[in-house]
């Protein structure tokens, strides 16, 4: 038949990690969509087992270069929660301090070197930065002051050597914080400028329905902490995570597809800020505001303009802490390993990263379950392609690859975490 | 050679952090993209171009058969090929599983096990083919990346230290963990490179840039074993990041009953 139509990318680009995509068209009809993540396993779940609890936070940081921060904060967390071993308000402080450094990097980076050209019609960011130096210099600087916020607290921003069980090894001294928050301070107007262009941009305008999923926190906005809530009206603990949520493999993917009650779901900035516009500090809700967006918003193309929020929440938020700083007498809480068991989810930059580890009394890992972000934003991906292919069957197939591609890019998928997981429970039907 | 240096990055099992020190290198990426031509680096642009390659970086470990046919393939296309990372280095965290029943991981993890292309051993680029220098470090470090690249540009071979995180930590004049707190600390026989990073924040080193050109693992297994550490915990010491380099993959086999 005339009518059918494959489209075929390859190696996706401009993502972390490797996946490629398969459309098959007939007529009207999408009759197979395969989102492919070909990133080899790496068994990262398996093999922290018989590992001890001191080691863990180093391990489970190379699951994602761009993350490292999110795979540190919910293992710590979990592993505290299994040790019964609770944290000072201080380390409190620092640890959101930490993870503000990491969405500022990780959403800067993804805004300007991986999102932006494609709507601005350039093939990388190099290209982009010949034509409008001054965008890409603002996005660069931004990003190295999440970096430098990361290389406060650990050293480097890849694989940072800081945190441990318990807290920090090492406390910024009073001169680096100073220097720091001084740095912070004279950005503030780029993260302004960056809210009000990306939401200048020409971002298609689609609606896609599906639960947005993201942590809430009784008064902040939420980093570390909170109970795992839904537009639908979920509300759970994370230790009730794999009640709820469901992993299966399909046949083209090393990722595990994640479902919340049998339904594709959806995690990440946009979730974020939809499930907690009224925890926004106002200066950023006014921002929020000023877009023209109506939030909660249900264009996933929206989700540049909630990293820009986030940035500039990132780094307000940084501001405050470091101005109520000084140093605490000790980085960390003595850690006293018991068995047990301990379930703990954070916000990564891409969504919820959710972690159980089981623990002998020796403190080494008996067992151990990672679900990252992109596992659970897959199913919800593939949705949002099949719902584009059917509203755009008029454009040539460049275009419409061109499109499609750009769609997956928007979502900021870390292929390169997505693969990891294990222990799936699978129905077979 | 004429014109501009044509710069290749390509990536096989790792967490992509390598690259992420590119993307990282801010304004000096910009500046590189000016100097030299970036023919293919898909996590940064979608164009990308085929070899042949001047210059190939190569992230990640060999663990896949089609890993196996790429490696081959880049390294025709490549007048150099440098390795970045532990994983391309020296086979990574992943290479954990080179002592694990691999089968049992994939059943483990994988209700298909028959959809998943993995091999039993993750490995360094360097047992497939020839490697023409290694840039170690999980993840590689960025002033030494800017090292290599200007001497890249400059037409020179780049030259790489060996000497060990130790001497860098006593130059730079940071209390030893190991002698002030007795942690077991990695850094008599890790390889210098990332400015003896977990010393200044207090904390022993736990080897990510890899074994030093002549550490004596074995002395300091017998050390780690004074401050009370098991058989198991040296094994556990030396079996990490870049367990399966040689020279830690012996020092711990020493330790293992
Ligand atoms: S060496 Fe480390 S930082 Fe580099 S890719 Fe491998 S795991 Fe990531
Ligand atoms: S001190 Fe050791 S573990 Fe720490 S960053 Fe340096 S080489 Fe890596």
């Amino acid at each position: 038949m005339s009518s059918e139509r494959r489209i075929e990318v390859p190696v996706l680009t401009r993502v972390e990690g490797e996946g490629a995509l398969h459309v098959h068209i007939d007529g009207t009809r999408v009759a197979d969509l395969r989102l492919n993540i070909f990133e080899p396993p790496r068994f990262f779940e398996k093999f922290l087992e018989g590992r001890s609890w001191k080691e863990i936070p180093d391990m489970v940081a190379r699951i994602c270069g761009i993350c490292p921060v999110a795979y540190q904060m919910s293992a710590v967390h979990a592993i505290e929660t299994a040790f019964g071993a609770r944290i000072t308000p201080a380390i409190r402080r620092l640890r959101r301090l930490y993870y503000c450094g990491e969405w500022m990097e990780s959403h800067s980076l993804h805004i300007h070197l991986l999102a932006a050209p494609d709507f601005l019609g350039y093939s990388d960011a190099m290209a982009l930065a010949q034509d409008q130096p001054g965008i890409v210099r603002r996005g660069l600087r931004l990003q190295g002051l999440g970096n430098a916020i990361l290389g406060m607290m650990g050293g480097r921003s890849v694989h940072p050597v800081g945190a441990r069980v318990g807290g920090f090894y090492r406390a910024p001294d009073q001169a680096e914080a100073a220097a720091l928050l001084a740095r912070l301070r004279a950005a503030a107007q780029d993260a302004e400028d960056l809210v009000r262009w990306t939401a200048d941009l020409k971002l298609p305008a689609v609606a896609r329905q599906a639960p947005f999923v993201s942590l809430r926190h009784e008064s902040d906005y939420p980093m570390n902490e909170g109970a795992i809530v839904s537009s639908e009206g979920l509300n759970i603990s994370a230790a009730e995570f794999d009640a709820h949520m469901v992993e299966h493999q399909v046949p083209h993917s090393t990722a595990l597809h994640a479902l919340i009650n049998g339904k594709p779901y959806w995690v990440g900035p946009l979730a974020r800020v939809n499930n907690n516009l009224d925890h926004l500090p106002p200066r950023t809700l006014r921002l929020a505001e000023g877009t023209g967006i109506h939030w909660p918003s249900t264009n996933p193309y929206h989700s540049i303009v909630a990293r820009a929020l986030e940035i500039h929440f990132a780094l307000h938020e940084a501001v405050a802490i470091l101005e109520q700083y000084t140093p605490p007498d000790k980085p960390f809480v003595e850690i006293i390993p018991r068995a047990g068991v301990g379930a703990w989810c954070t916000e990564a930059p891409r969504g919820i990263l959710w972690q159980r580890y089981e623990m002998d009394d020796g403190g080494l890992v008996k067992k151990s379950r990672i679900v990252p972000p992109t596992s659970q934003n897959q199913a919800q991906m593939e949705a949002d392609l099949r719902a584009s292919v059917e509203e755009n069957l008029c454009l040539h197939d460049d275009e419409l690859r061109a499109r499609l591609e750009a769609g997956i890019r928007n979502y900021d998928p870390c292929i390169s975490c997505s693969t990891h997981f294990l222990n799936l429970t699978l129905k077979r039907t | 050679m004429t014109g501009r240096l044509r710069i290749a990055v390509h990536k096989f099992a790792s967490c992509d952090g390598c690259q992420i020190q590119f993307l990282n290198l801010e304004q000096d990426l910009l500046t590189l993209a000016s100097r030299a031509e970036i023919a293919h680096f898909t996590e940064a642009s979608s164009v990308t171009q085929p070899g042949p390659y001047d210059v190939s970086f190569v992230e990640g470990s060999i663990s896949t058969s089609a890993d196996l046919q790429r490696i081959r393939e880049i390294r025709a296309a490549s007048r150099l090929l440098i390795t970045i990372g532990a994983c391309a280095t020296a086979g990574g965290l992943q290479a954990l599983r080179n002592w694990k029943d691999h089968d049992e991981f994939v059943r483990a993890i994988y209700a298909r096990p028959e959809y998943i292309d993995s091999l039993a051993r993750s490995t360094p680029v360097s047992e497939h083919v020839k490697v023409d220098a290694e840039l170690w470090g999980c993840p590689i470090d960025q002033r030494q990346l800017k090292r290599v690249l200007s001497d890249l540009l400059a037409r020179v071979a780049p030259r790489i230290p060996g000497e060990s995180v130790c001497l860098e930590c006593k130059r730079a004049g940071h209390v030893c963990v190991l002698v002030a707190k007795g942690e077991p600390c990695l850094g008599p026989v890790t390889r210098t490179g990332c400015g003896a990073l977990c010393p200044r924040y207090e904390r022993d080193c736990y080897g990510c840039f890899g074994p030093q050109e002549d550490g004596n693992t074995l002395a300091l297994g017998r050390r780690f074993r004074e401050l009370g550490l098991s058989d198991e915990d040296v094994v556990r010491r030396l079996r990490f990041i870049n367990g399966w380099a040689p020279a830690f993959r012996a020092g711990a086999q020493a330790w293992e009953k």
